[in-house]
């Protein structure tokens, strides 16, 4: 591996400075399992790697019980948030998503900002926090920012982040009442494996227990960028939620997508399944929310 | 950069200096001569060189050196005691035929290990989840399985008969030794 300098700020701002310092000589580190493979593999050389690892409360996982807004530091590991009561009773999604990311191995390492940051279109990570309406607080050298993080992606590869910001924190807001969420990452094997596509579904529905307030259908994989498809969750909108009802937006979210062929995968078999996996998880949710029903 | 780091290594107190770029598998097999751990791919994709690093299982390919500063490391030296005698989950590799060629038996041993420190009564299921990370090419996985599916019960049974029982693995792997041996012969 090509010889690099380690540093290890103790504070965000003493980071920002670093990086200051060392411009596109340096570049910031979360969990390490992206950057050190990258580097190994000769794609990036820094002369300086900026670790966050020591930067007190990027690792915090907390609810707020008064506002019911869920916070996700960006050092926060997956395994961190797969081991999470909270995560798996509250958040599903969140929980379908991370628990199968690469291995064991790398999910005790690997952290849910890097995740975001190294932005592949498959991100796993990604689709339950664009599903939850997450938002991403960026610090950098012109100071904070707040951005969704379904506008923080830009193409493969590539958000919204100018040189030298840190995304430091995921902020979920308060779920709707009556919330439920899943998420399936389909392929030949879940893990040590990208999804050959990713489909993300949250729904809630009025105090009938049938017609929909919010729905989200979130892709991975099905285009160059993490994506919804809206025009799919506009049908589910403010009509009561049936088989049917779900399949026609799996239909629906298939054509939006921008699915294409490739070394996993053909375009017509991802939109196969995304419109047999919208329904599916679209279920699912319902089975949440009837099984907390009649919990309460 | 060269640095000063300590840290716990198998129980010992280990102050070393490092360079930056070094990886912990690095440390281990080439400064250290611990080469019980093993380099497969190098990029976290097989498993072989994991380690357990206060109480985590991890890829030491992928975790810096540096990294490891007031840390606990285990590593599969640290599993048989001086006398000879296997650990449980080590035994039971043996025992039920979950070694073939032995390069993927460190990594699956520690994460194993990992595993079974916590929950040594994980079903089938849990097993697979935490060993999806360890690649075997000879691809004899049943038998990993069920190795690490015996120790558990062998764990937790140390665990329920007291300290006694857990501190006398020598017997234990005498007993499984003798009876592999007549195994063979007969």
């Amino acid at each position: 591996m090509k010889p690099f300098t380690y540093l290890t700020p103790a504070t965000m701002e003493e980071a920002v400075a670093l990086f200051g310092q060392h411009r596109e000589t340096a570049r910031y580190m979360a969990g390490g399992t992206d950057v050190i493979v990258k580097i190994k593999d000769g794609w990036m050389g820094p002369d300086y790697l900026i670790s966050l690892k020591q930067i007190p409360g990027l690792n915090d996982l907390h609810k707020n019980e008064n506002t019911g807004e869920l916070t996700i530091g960006a050092l926060v590991t997956h395994a961190m948030l797969e081991q999470s009561l909270l995560i798996r009773n509250e958040y599903p999604i969140i929980y379908d998503a991370v628990s199968n990311i690469g291995s064991l191995q790398v999910r005790n390492m690997g952290t849910i900002g890097g995740n975001l940051i190294n932005a592949v279109p498959s991100a796993d990570g990604a689709i339950p926090l664009i599903a939850l309406d997450g938002s991403a607080l960026l610090v950098g050298p012109e100071g904070e920012r707040s951005v969704l993080v379904k506008d923080l992606f830009v193409k493969p590869y590539e958000t919204v982040l100018t040189p030298g910001e840190i995304l430091t924190r995921i902020t979920i807001p308060a779920q709707v009442p009556r919330t439920g969420s899943a998420y399936i990452k389909f392929g030949r094997r879940a893990a040590m494996e990208l999804p050959l596509i990713g489909i993300g579904v949250l729904l809630a529905v009025d105090e009938d227990l049938s017609t929909c307030t919010r729905a989200r259908i979130c892709l991975g994989v099905a285009g160059p960028t993490p994506l919804r498809a809206v025009k799919a969750e506009q049908m589910l909108e403010g009509q009561p939620v049936t088989s049917d009802l779900l399949t026609e937006a799996g239909k629906r979210a298939a054509e939006e997508s921008q699915v294409r062929n490739s070394v996993r995968g053909q375009a017509w078999h991802r939109k196969e399944m995304i419109r047999v996996q919208v329904r599916r998880m679209g279920l699912r949710c319902l089975d949440i929310i009837n099984q907390k029903a009649r919990q309460a | 950069m060269t640095k000063p780091i300590s840290f716990i290594l198998n129980g010992d107190e280990i102050s070393c200096d490092i360079q930056d770029h070094w990886t912990l598998l690095h440390l281990l097999r080439e400064e250290l001569g611990l080469i019980g751990t093993k380099e497969g791919c190098g990029n976290g994709e097989c498993g072989a060189c994991t380690v357990i690093v206060d109480q985590l299982a991890v890829n030491s390919c992928l975790y810096l050196a540096a990294d490891v500063q007031g840390k606990q490391i285990q590593t599969i030296e640290s599993l048989a005691v001086h006398t000879g005698s296997l650990h449980p989950i080590q035994q039971s590799f043996v025992d039920n035929g979950g070694i073939q060629c032995g390069f993927c038996t460190p990594g699956m041993i520690m994460s194993a290990k990992a595993l079974l420190d916590k929950d040594p009564g994980a079903d089938q299921e849990t097993i697979k989840h935490a060993l999806a990370g360890n690649i075997c090419r000879c691809t004899g996985y049943v038998q990993i399985l069920d190795s690490v599916a015996a120790a558990g019960r062998q764990m937790a049974g140390n665990q329920g008969e007291g300290a006694a029982a857990a501190k006398d693995p020598g017997t234990i792997t005498q007993q499984s030794m003798n009876k592999k041996a007549g195994e063979v012969i007969t």
